[in-house]
């Protein structure tokens, strides 16, 4: 496997017990509430299938488990699917650990990239992780996710579109 | 680009821009989500700004470079209490308070908060790292307040 570097990190405390962060990570149940509908299909082991959906059915993500250690780590490799002109990009790897920090869990999710990935393409997952994960921290406290609406941004899609 | 480091945050919390910029400025909301220590400020252009700890010593100094209620906040820091912290001198900290963009039918409304925080000079490398690993524990208490009424992380 080519070497992965760490270029976006985002860590959050939650308020939940690291059997539950791991579960609102790996079950579609949650997914559907903070990952704008989609759902997760994951075989629970190293080297298992990994797939994120559209309601339709459209596969959006899909990619193979590297580090499944429950409840603390889970690592997948992550090649886009959906939009059709997003596939174009190399896959990218995408890590969980979850610790606990005193009461609470620390969360820190890692999208690490094995080229030289311009800032524009990477402002994607920048704009993304912090609403998906504040939605999952928001579910984990009070039940309810807001769902922030959001497009890839315009930056991204021309250093997309100019690979 | 510059490759000075920046510490860049986003947050989406479940309240309005107005109790968010409260919870921002009232010194003892801060003291909740913020591990004890607390600010002394008036929130107004020039005025100086400290963050002191419970016991009374000053954390962190500076002055009020923009206040637009309930939307921006740009505040020049320094940090007093590491003598390796305080010799890199002067930060810029802005916070900016935007609604988001929201499906209303899954959670209801929610408000963007951006912190950006560099050094105002060359170098800082240590302040940084310092406040990549502080923001996140004090803006997740802070959502976490908001939201639920209680902070996540307790020290």
């Amino acid at each position: 496997m080519p070497d992965f570097k760490p270029r976006t990190v985002y860590v959050t405390y939650i308020a939940a017990t690291p059997e539950k962060v791991w579960q609102a990570l790996t079950s579609s149940e949650f997914t559907r509430k903070y990952f704008w509908d989609r759902d997760i299909e994951i075989e629970p082991k190293l080297g298992g299938a990994f797939a994120l959906k559209l309601p339709d059915g459209k596969i959006n993500v899909r990619g193979k488990v590297i580090a499944w250690d429950p409840p603390r780590k889970l690592s997948v490799t992550w090649q886009v699917e959906w939009p059709e002109e997003f596939s174009k990009l190399p896959e990218c790897v995408v890590t969980y650990a979850i610790a606990q920090a005193g009461d609470a869990v620390r969360l820190t999710m890692t999208e690490s990239h094995s080229w030289n990935v311009p800032e524009a393409i990477l402002s994607g997952g920048r704009s993304g992780w912090p609403a998906i994960l504040s939605g999952l921290k928001s579910l984990l406290e009070t039940g309810k996710a807001p769902a922030i609406k959001m497009e890839p941004p315009k930056e991204m899609i021309e250093a997309i579109r100019a690979l | 680009m510059s490759d000075k480091p920046k510490f860049v945050y986003v947050t989406y919390i479940r309240t309005t821009p107005e109790k968010l910029w409260a919870a921002l400025t009232d010194p003892q909301t801060i003291r909740k989500y913020w591990f004890g220590i607390t600010a002394e400020c008036n929130w107004k252009l020039g005025s100086p700004w400290c963050l002191k700890f419970n016991d009374g010593r000053i954390a962190d100094t500076g002055e009020i470079l923009q206040a637009d209620p309930p939307r921006r906040l740009v505040i020049r820091w320094r940090n007093e209490f590491k003598p390796e912290l305080k010799a890199e001198g002067y930060s810029r900290c802005s916070m900016e308070i935007e609604m988001a963009d929201y499906y209303p039918d899954f959670g209801g409304k929610a408000v963007k908060l951006t912190i950006s925080h560099e050094i105002e000079g060359e170098g800082g490398t240590k302040f940084i790292e310092a406040v990549s690993g502080g923001w996140p524990k004090v803006l997740s208490n802070l959502k976490s307040l908001l939201e639920s009424g209680d902070i996540a992380f307790k020290l």
